[in-house]
């Protein structure tokens, strides 16, 4: 007879114990139970060298792998490359005209991202990709974990040495790295355009601007990735998955404004002869809800970082309207969109946290 | 349902998984898992030894999956503890995983990866540089017998194959410990054979223990050198098959035997058989009686039908063959229920 372990931990309280996913599994909470060095069968010849760790960039390389050459990153690299020639062309004229008033001045290569022409039907190119981005975040995660249930690899993974939490930390890494791709790529392919066509050359504040505006969109992007994954935990089939995924962002996108609108009416009514005051409190209420969503707090992101003019997102009065709108430096700019950018990553860590902890849950059996 | 066809005689395991002293891989002492409540595994206790193949063996709910989980850490048990290759899977899930081969029940791969590809990803979730090993993913995938299809997308491949990849995957990481859950469930006869001679191999040639379920007995007790037979989440019985049948039959035994000729003549000629104490012709086929009797009666039977000028084209005993025994305990678990241990 072999020795026993030192402490058998039986679970602790009976609902603990009923809980499908285990501690055992995550190798979380009792990894500090160390071995006792050398001994049994099992560290004959079959032992290998002393790697460990490192089981999540297993998981992301082999993940991203499969992104890089799926039809979907084609699909979404052709769909927002198109959105970003047909915005940029229309806005190119728009740029031009722009070009004679602020020659020298800061903002002009920004201006192609964020502008649009006020005569065109096209939205700027921020708008499409506000637009369209959630799409590349559900693309990348709705099929993550219950993709890996269908295919029955699931249980053969989570046998493998390595943690539980490597297989949701590394699909999560490489989704971000594909989407991250994707729109470095699409940036890359509209500052060429810019570079080329109109000749504008960038200043190392345009840089810095359209850089952070890209490290923010692959954060609100990353938010709809880590809800798509959630999805793709909650839900065993990865196409009811991807509907649901779908179905929330375009609520959030059609019907946000519509309902942060009835819920502030109501708080905060608006009679008839309503007041200046009772006015602006119900706008203010307004814009509060609405940065529960993601989306709203992308857009004010976007909004600071991509044009160096504004100054509040908030309630403006006509009168408290500057005639000349002042040009901020870029610090003054992501200062002011720091808060918002702050809740953003909250929401996504939220998400991705969320999906995280129902997965650790979960029974390894479908 | 059982099958008519003469297996011959099932050769006699040897003898060699009665070292006791041998310290066990695989060690259960009280494993228990309750699902609210269902108690789906109940005080399991297991020895596997190196260099032997186990068979656990039960209907399908018995709680086989349940406690392979368990012992691999996947699954937290609710009650008493187990050794893998001398560390606790609960405590030490790494640990086992690093040395034990899984091949899960209906076992998957990435369809849009070649079978090479997914041993790859194997390898090197396992710390291991799958270029060192490029050589070995060959020998492996040409034992399972896929060396040709290596190199194709796993999704054009049928299940038999998937399972046989299973095999496969389970041994990039030369484990010390390989479970397979239902291993031969998707293979066709034919490649049962190979299957069960490689699982055979891997406890004869690599030294590794082998722990296989199955439903299936009459597939895999050739390649068990012990079983525990499982239902309802208890062990009933466990041991080599001649202990087993020893347990069973006690001093009695069962025969079938294949003679031609008129039943009136048949009868009274294997009764007048020293040592036979029951006679009954075969429920399915007539010309095959069943014969009950003392153990020494299996020695003298041909012998004795010989001199009486009858001539024996089939003689099996199924007093110890698994199925049969495997059915016995069914039978009693059914009836009486009063196994519990
Ligand atoms: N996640 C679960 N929740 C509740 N009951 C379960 C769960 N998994 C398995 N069971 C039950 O445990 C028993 C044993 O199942 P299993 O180990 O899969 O049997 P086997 O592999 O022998 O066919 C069954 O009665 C099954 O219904
Ligand atoms: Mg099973």
């Amino acid at each position: 007879m072999t020795a026993q372990p030192d402490a058998i931990e039986t679970p602790g309280t009976a609902g603990e114990a009923d809980a499908p996913g285990t501690a055992a599994e995550t190798g979380i909470t009792r990894r500090a139970g160390r071995r006792r060095a050398g001994r049994g069968p099992g560290d004959g010849p079959m032992q290998r060298s002393s790697w460990r760790g490192g089981g999540w960039q297993v998981v992301a390389d082999k993940e991203f792998g499969d992104h890089v050459l799926s039809i979907r990153l084609f699909i979404l690299i052709v769909l927002l490359g198109l959105a970003a020639v047909a915005a940029v062309y229309s806005t190119t004229t728009y740029v031009r005209d722009n070009a004679q008033q602020a020659v020298g001045s800061t903002g002009l290569f920004v201006l192609l991202f964020s502008a649009s022409s006020p005569t065109s039907q096209i939205p700027p190119f921020t708008t499409l990709v506000a637009l369209l981005g959630p799409l590349l975040g559900i693309a990348f995660g709705f099929d993550a974990v219950n993709g890996e249930r269908a295919e029955r690899t699931l249980p053969r993974l989570v046998a493998q040495p390595i943690h539980r939490d490597d297989v949701i930390n590394g699909k999560f890494a490489a989704g971000l790295a594909a989407i991250a791709l994707v729109l470095v790529a699409i940036t890359v392919l509209v500052s060429g355009f810019a570079f080329f066509e109109l000749g504008i050359v960038p200043g190392p504040d345009d840089i810095a601007r359209v850089a952070t505006w890209v490290v923010a969109t692959v954060i609100y992007v990353g938010f709809w990735l880590a809800f798509a994954m959630l999805c793709s935990v909650v839900l065993r089939r990865a196409a009811t998955s991807a509907l649901a995924a779908i179905s929330v962002w375009l609520v959030l996108t059609l019907f946000a404004s519509l309902l942060t609108g009835i819920v502030a009416d109501a708080l905060s009514p608006v009679p008839a002869n309503a007041t200046l005051d009772q006015q602006v409190a119900n706008a203010q209420l307004q814009l509060d809800l609405s940065r529960i969503s993601p989306g709203e707090l992308y857009s004010e992101v976007t909004a600071y970082v991509l044009d160096p003019t504004v100054q509040s997102v908030g309630i403006i009065l006509p009168q408290q309207q500057p005639a000349t709108p002042s040009i901020l430096p870029f610090e003054q700019s992501l200062l002011l969109a720091w808060p918002q950018g702050v809740a953003l990553i909250g929401l996504t860590v939220v998400c991705f946290g969320a999906a995280y902890v129902v997965f650790m849950r979960q029974e390894v059996r479908a | 349902m059982r099958s008519k066809t003469s297996r011959g005689e099932r050769t006699e395991r040897t003898e060699r998984t009665e070292r006791e002293g041998a310290p066990s891989i695989i060690r259960a002492r009280g494993l228990t898992k309750r699902y609210g409540d269902v108690l789906a595994v109940d005080h399991l206790n297991l020895d596997v030894r190196p260099g032997e193949v186990f068979g656990l063996l039960g209907p399908n709910g018995a709680g086989k999956t349940t406690t392979i989980l368990m012992l691999l850490g996947l699954s937290e048990p609710t009650d008493g503890h187990a050794e893998v290759a001398g560390f606790d899977p609960t405590r030490d899930p790494l640990e086992v995983k690093r040395r034990v081969g899984y091949m899960p029940d209906d076992v998957g791969f990435y369809g849009n990866l070649t079978g090479r590809q997914n041993l790859r990803y194997t390898a090197r979730l396992n710390g291991i540089d799958p270029r060192a090993v490029e050589a070995r993913l060959g020998d492996l995938l040409a034992q399972v017998g896929l060396a040709d299809v290596a190199d194709r997308a796993v999704e054009t491949y049928s299940r038999g194959m998937r399972q046989r990849l299973g095999l496969a995957d389970a041994l990039v990481k030369e484990p010390a410990v390989v479970v397979l859950d239902e291993p031969t469930t998707a293979i066709d006869p034919a490649g049962v054979a190979e299957v069960l001679d490689l699982i055979g191999s891997i406890a004869r040639d690599r030294g590794a223990a082998v722990l296989l379920s199955s439903h299936l007995l009459h597939q895999v007790q050739q390649v068990c050198d012990r079983v525990a037979i499982f239902v309802g989440g208890r062990v009933v019985a466990q041991g080599t098959m001649r202990r087993l049948a020893e347990q069973m039959g006690g001093d009695t035994l069962q025969l079938e035997v294949g003679i031609d000729g008129p039943a009136a003549e048949l009868e009274p000629a294997l009764r007048a058989v020293d040592g036979v104490t029951d006679v009954a012709r075969d429920a399915h086929d007539p010309r095959l009686w069943r014969v009950t009797g003392a153990r020494s009666v299996q020695g003298r039977l041909a012998a004795a039908l010989a001199g009486r000028g009858i001539a024996v084209w089939h003689l099996r005993r199924i007093g110890d063959d698994l199925d049969e025994i495997y059915m016995r305990y069914f039978a009693k678990e059914g009836a009486g229920d009063d196994r519990a241990a």
